[in-house]
């Protein structure tokens, strides 16, 4: 397959090592999907120093993870690899909702104006690793090394050892923190004796992306009891390439071996399109479980993505929602190793992303619920919303084919409750949204470029008609002028902010709010910006 | 805000038969789906999650499909977590 890059193995000094001296490396990342990549990126621009281990010696097959969210292109953004994965990806911004042989919805994503990024591109999974792994080549202060399978984990007071195999044989290192990224069958997991329970779904799914020239348009396509797949659901989405992705339910009885054969996916499909000049990519069988660790982070051991939980891929909540635990985790670990944190910050990261994943299992779980009713009058409910849906609007609002990630607003220790009255922007704890600014430079005509060139620690944003906020040392201004005759065009930042002048966001290293002011003292932001790095 | 049980109509027994004529007829497939149908109408109409919550725990209660004793004392746990989300 196309995707396959394969990648050498590569002995190194390190399993030279006797046991007595074994090597020490402050941060060992262990798995080189999107979610370890992405976090090692960040660390290394953090001045971090990471070993960076994967089983395997190429790119996963199959195009997998295909739906990336405009929180995880900000990241990306910030990692040095944006451009390259919008470059790729398709833009897409229509949905339509089919019952039966006709349409009883339709949607549309199109933004609101001023985000640099879309809501979503769709980008095959290997291709987002692929630019990953060439921005890792930028960057000396990774180590990546494939063929390097962690068999064996102990956990000691100051450190973790761990047992690699490699083609060369077993060798041990020790490391200050692991971040265990490998994946849903996550083999560091079993290692710390974490338990991994949740709700199975019985419902099976195939997966078969199809390659086609013929005109077909850039959207997102969801039936629900298709003449073609009848009592199932179905979806069909773009891909780079003039390659589609199509999702089929199976019947929880069907034989997935016989369901595979692309002698018995063809005629389906064929129906499907409405003709048969395509041809087959991958088909892929999946069943899916919600559930998560009930503790993200385990002595030194911090589990991400996949690895720490799943959920149905109906939302895009997967691999997006692992990006999230990336940077999540990056700016404390940074903090806790140059001992600018005390270690307890690194708790603030169980605590706000396993809440984002209680929120990501409840929402795809009411999706798959709706997909695959489990009893008659839960089909019955069902039937009654796409019924009503094609007069009513608010039926219309209850289908639930997917509701896309968006990011989580975490009730966290690190922020500071609101002193001031606020009748709209962000609360702490919420993401930052994108705004244009126009500023002079060519390059920063975004809050979101703004805040790339802010550095990588504390932020404030000034919201200013010619004042200045008396920010604390180390922490960055992001000036946002507004007011009359302001670059604030049509007034769209000071509106998404409810900004007057004077206003002042601090923003932690990942772009979360941690407090916000309307006529802020400097006292009271060091107060904000010490509570948000962990420090009372 | 509460559930409203005092009795709203100013004829209830018209209100009460314009609902059990719309059920002459059907079987009892087609009066499972009317009865879907008019659920989701009724509870949109009403708009609001913890009427609608009290609304079903009554049904359920007379209904006989919750065990009676229990369900009393889980009602208010429910509604705090519905809060919390």
């Amino acid at each position: 397959m196309q995707s396959q890059t394969p990648f050498g193995y590569l002995r190194h000094t390190d399993q030279d090592r006797t046991e007595a001296d074994m090597a020490e490396h402050p941060v060992v990342v262990v798995g080189a999907g999107p979610v370890g990549l992405s976090f090692a990126i960040d660390m290394a621009q953090r001045g971090q120093s990471v070993v960076l281990l994967d089983d395997a010696d190429r790119i996963g097959e199959g195009s997998r993870a295909i739906c990336f969210s405009k929180r995880s292109l900000e990241y990306w953004d910030r990692l040095g690899v944006g451009d390259r994965m919008v470059d790729k990806g398709v833009v897409w911004n229509v949905g339509r909702i089919f019952h039966g042989p006709s349409q009883i919805y339709q949607f549309n994503l199109l933004p609101e104006q001023g985000h640099k990024r879309p809501a979503f591109i769709n980008l095959q999974q290997f291709y987002a690793e692929a630019y990953l792994i060439d921005r890792v080549r930028d960057l000396p202060a990774i180590n990546l090394r494939w063929r390097n399978k962690v068999i064996g984990l102990e956990q000691r007071n100051n450190a973790v050892i761990l047992t690699v195999e490699t083609p060369d044989g077993p060798f041990r290192m020790r490391a200050s923190y692991v971040v265990a990224c490998d994946g849903a069958r996550s083999s560091l997991r079993q290692m710390v004796g974490a338990e991994f329970t949740g709700k199975v779904f019985e419902d099976q799914f195939l997966i078969a992306d199809v390659k086609m020239t013929a005109e077909f348009p850039t959207e997102r396509w969801f039936w629900f009891d298709p003449p073609f797949h009848a009592g199932r659901s179905a979806l069909l989405h773009k891909q780079p390439d003039d390659i589609w992705r199509i999702d089929l339910q199976l019947h929880p009885d069907a034989d997935p071996i016989v369901e595979k054969r692309p002698e018995n996916v063809r005629p389906r499909i064929a129906r499907m399109l409405g003709h048969e000049n395509f041809d087959f990519e991958w088909i892929s069988l999946y069943k899916f479980q919600c559930r998560r660790m009930s503790k993200f982070t385990h002595g030194r051991v911090m589990f991400a993505g996949d690895a720490a939980h799943q959920v149905s891929p109906f939302g895009a909540r997967g691999a997006n929602s692992g990006l999230e635990d990336a940077e999540n985790l990056a700016w404390k670990l940074d903090r806790v190793l140059r001992r600018q944190s005390p270690e307890t910050l690194l708790d603030s990261y169980h605590t706000e992303r396993s809440a984002a994943a209680d929120e990501n299992i409840r929402e795809s779980t009411r999706s798959t619920d709706f997909m695959a009713p489990s009893s008659r009058q839960e089909a019955r409910l069902r039937a009654a919303v796409l019924t009503l849906a094609s007069e009513t609007e608010f039926a219309k609002r209850m289908i639930n084919a997917g509701r896309l990630s968006i990011p989580s607003v975490y009730d966290s220790p690190l922020c500071s409750a609101d002193c001031d009255v606020w009748h709209g922007g962000p609360p702490p704890g919420a993401s930052m949204p994108d705004a244009p600014i126009g500023g002079r430079d060519e390059s920063i005509q975004y809050l979101t470029e703004a805040f790339i060139r802010s550095g990588l620690g504390f932020t404030l944003l000034d919201f200013s008609d010619g004042g200045r906020v008396d920010a604390p040392e180390d922490v960055e201004v992001i000036r946002v002028p507004i007011g009359n005759g302001s670059s604030d065009m049509g007034g769209m930042a000071s509106e998404r902010f409810d900004a007057a002048p004077a206003a002042t966001y601090l923003l932690r290293p990942d772009g979360y709010i941690a407090a916000r002011f309307r006529h802020p003292t400097r006292s009271a932001l060091e107060a904000a910006v010490a509570r948000a790095a962990g420090m009372n | 805000m509460k559930l409203s049980t005092s009795s709203n109509f100013a004829k209830p027994d018209d209100a009460f038969r314009v609902i059990v004529e719309q059920h002459r007829g059907l079987t009892d497939e087609q009066s499972a789906a009317l009865d879907a149908a008019l659920v989701l109408i009724l509870a949109n109409h009403i708009g609001d999650i913890d009427v609608l919550q009290q609304a079903l725990a009554l049904a359920k209660r007379t209904a006989g499909t919750s065990q009676q004793p229990q369900q009393q004392q889980q009602q208010p746990q429910q509604q705090q977590q519905q809060q919390q989300q």
